[in-house]
């Protein structure tokens, strides 16, 4: 590509092109620093009360500490866990229940109101079942993670099935394609990109349930630090590990819009 | 006859009532013949292909088929974007699990022998409108049909590729000597393609006219180029009550 040698005009156009694409960088990077900065300063000036905001430096100390105490790994750990073993469980058997719905008309209508209901439902709702029914362990907090996330997880699969392209399904049905074939051959290839979106929402439920349900019940975990730092004014633990999870958040998120770029190659 | 439709007729049934599709149809195609099938639009013409590929079977009355094998084609090319063309071709294959490596060289032998051989292992992304449509049709053949069942398979193309890949499809499949029943709403089109030429009435649709077609050779451009052409045309557009 380097040898090609292109007009003056175009090689302006890239030029441009070019230096917007760092443009959006450093900005992206300068609003962190200065939004960091900012609450750094005004923290050390007390025109905050560190004490309720916290600060960076703060947040760094509490890291530091999690990390001697050999308890940063671990509450990372165990909340990695719950929201991992969570959206797995949801996206598969999500995809699974949405195989079973597509196959019959008459099942995926029997089935339609109740899918709306528990879509409806706030999950948090069962939180005290969930507890008496499961015990406090993490068990509970994977439960309650599959059952935010798989009802989206069901919704947006079977959505992707039912709007294949109708003219591919009818070739395959003139060249007499059992339903199974048409589901290997067809509608699971054609349906990839909804399942890449189906993924990347269920990520961000599913972080949602695992915290909710370390809300709920949990000796710990990030949700867990979370409510503990809440309830005896430990609001350097409370930023800390709110951070910590925009981290995580963003780096899981990070992996499948990667995988993405892959598949879709 | 390889195909022969008696006194078919075809009743749809929807929540609002039921549509009498076809009523008291009769033609009959003989091994070879490319025949196409005009009418006004809503008549009821793909019908009769889902009916000719036992698809649906008819309300009443029968049709009788030779023991053939049926290829469809489609309006739109439906070519998997997700697999390469050569993969394209090796669909049909797959799905009547007939995946032998006898088939799929046969398959490559037809692209190779209508000018594929260098998008085979491209995506069909990266073709032009008239070149999909081609792939599709050696997709068709890749099966080894005995009868080609055309739905409309030039009207989501341009003009200009329209004449081209018409022409290419009609010489194609008379070189591999396929049976073709072709459905269409061009007049000229079914002129230009076609042995013998089936006028439909408005729904339900019954055989108005039959007309065999003989002038020119097999060839549609010359035919285009007949003088026949212009009093057939108007033959039609009049039967057709246009």
């Amino acid at each position: 590509m380097k040898n090609i040698s292109y007009s003056a005009a175009h090689a302006a156009y890239l030029r441009k092109n070019r230096t917007r694409g760092i443009l959006v960088n450093v900005a992206r990077v300068g609003i962190l620093a200065l939004f960091l900065g900012l609450w750094e300063l005004c923290a050390q000036f007390e025109i905050i009360d560190p004490f309720i905001t916290s600060s960076p430096s703060r947040v760094i100390k509490t890291i530091g500490e999690l990390y001697e105490g050999g308890n940063l790994f671990y509450h990372i750990g165990i909340t990695l866990m719950e929201t991992l073993t969570g959206f797995a469980i949801a996206v598969i058997v999500g995809y699974g229940v949405a195989v079973l719905l597509y196959m019959s008309d008459s099942v995926r209508k029997i089935f339609e109101p109740y899918i709306v209901v528990l879509n409806s439902l706030p999950k948090i709702a069962l939180g005290p079942l969930i507890i008496i029914w499961m015990g406090t362990g993490y068990t509970a907090i994977i439960f309650m993670t599959v059952l935010v996330a798989i009802i989206v997880c069901i919704m947006n699969t079977l959505t992707g099935f039912l709007s294949v392209d109708k003219t591919m399904l009818t070739l395959m049905r003139a060249m007499g394609a059992s339903k199974r074939a048409t589901l290997v051959k067809l509608i699971i290839p054609a349906s990839l990109p909804t399942l890449i979106n189906t993924l990347k929402v269920a990520v961000g439920l599913s972080w949602i349930g695992s915290i909710m349900g370390e809300y709920i019940v949990s000796r710990a975990g990030l949700g867990y630090l979370i409510v503990y730092g809440g309830q005896v004014f430990k609001l350097d633990l409370v930023m800390t590990a709110t951070i910590i999870l925009c981290v995580l958040a963003g780096g899981m998120y990070g992996i499948i819009a990667f995988i993405e770029s892959r598949l879709t190659k | 006859m390889i195909l022969s439709f008696e006194d078919v007729g075809y009743t749809y049934h929807t929540l609002n009532g039921e549509t009498e599709a076809l009523k008291g149809l009769n033609f009959g195609i003989l091994r070879g013949q490319f025949v196409s099938v005009i009418g006004p639009s809503g008549c009821g013409k793909s019908t009769i292909l889902s009916l000719a590929a036992g698809l649906i079977t008819p309300s009443s009355g029968r049709i009788v088929r030779e023991n053939a094998e049926f290829g469809y084609m489609l309006q739109r090319d439906a070519l998997f974007p997700w697999r390469t063309v050569e993969a394209n071709l090796f669909l049909p294959l797959e799905v009547k699990k007939r995946n032998t490596k006898e088939m799929r060289e046969n398959a490559i032998n037809l692209a190779e022998k209508y000018g594929l051989k260098d998008f085979l292992k491209k995506k069909p992304a990266e073709l032009s409108g008239g070149m999909r449509q081609r792939v599709a049709l050696i997709r068709t053949l890749a099966a080894q049909p005995d009868i080609l069942l055309l739905d409309e398979p030039f009207s989501a193309l341009d003009y200009q590729t329209r004449l081209e890949v018409c022409d290419d499809v009609q010489g194609i499949i008379k070189s591999e000597k396929k049976t073709a029943l072709l459905v269409t709403h061009d007049i000229s089109e079914a002129i230009a393609l076609s042995d013998k030429v089936i006028v439909l009435s408005a729904r339900p649709a019954r055989v108005v006219a039959e007309h065999d077609i003989d002038f020119g050779g097999n060839n549609p451009k010359h035919r285009r180029e007949c003088g026949e052409f212009a009093a057939t045309f108007e033959k039609l557009r009049c039967e057709l009550g246009i």
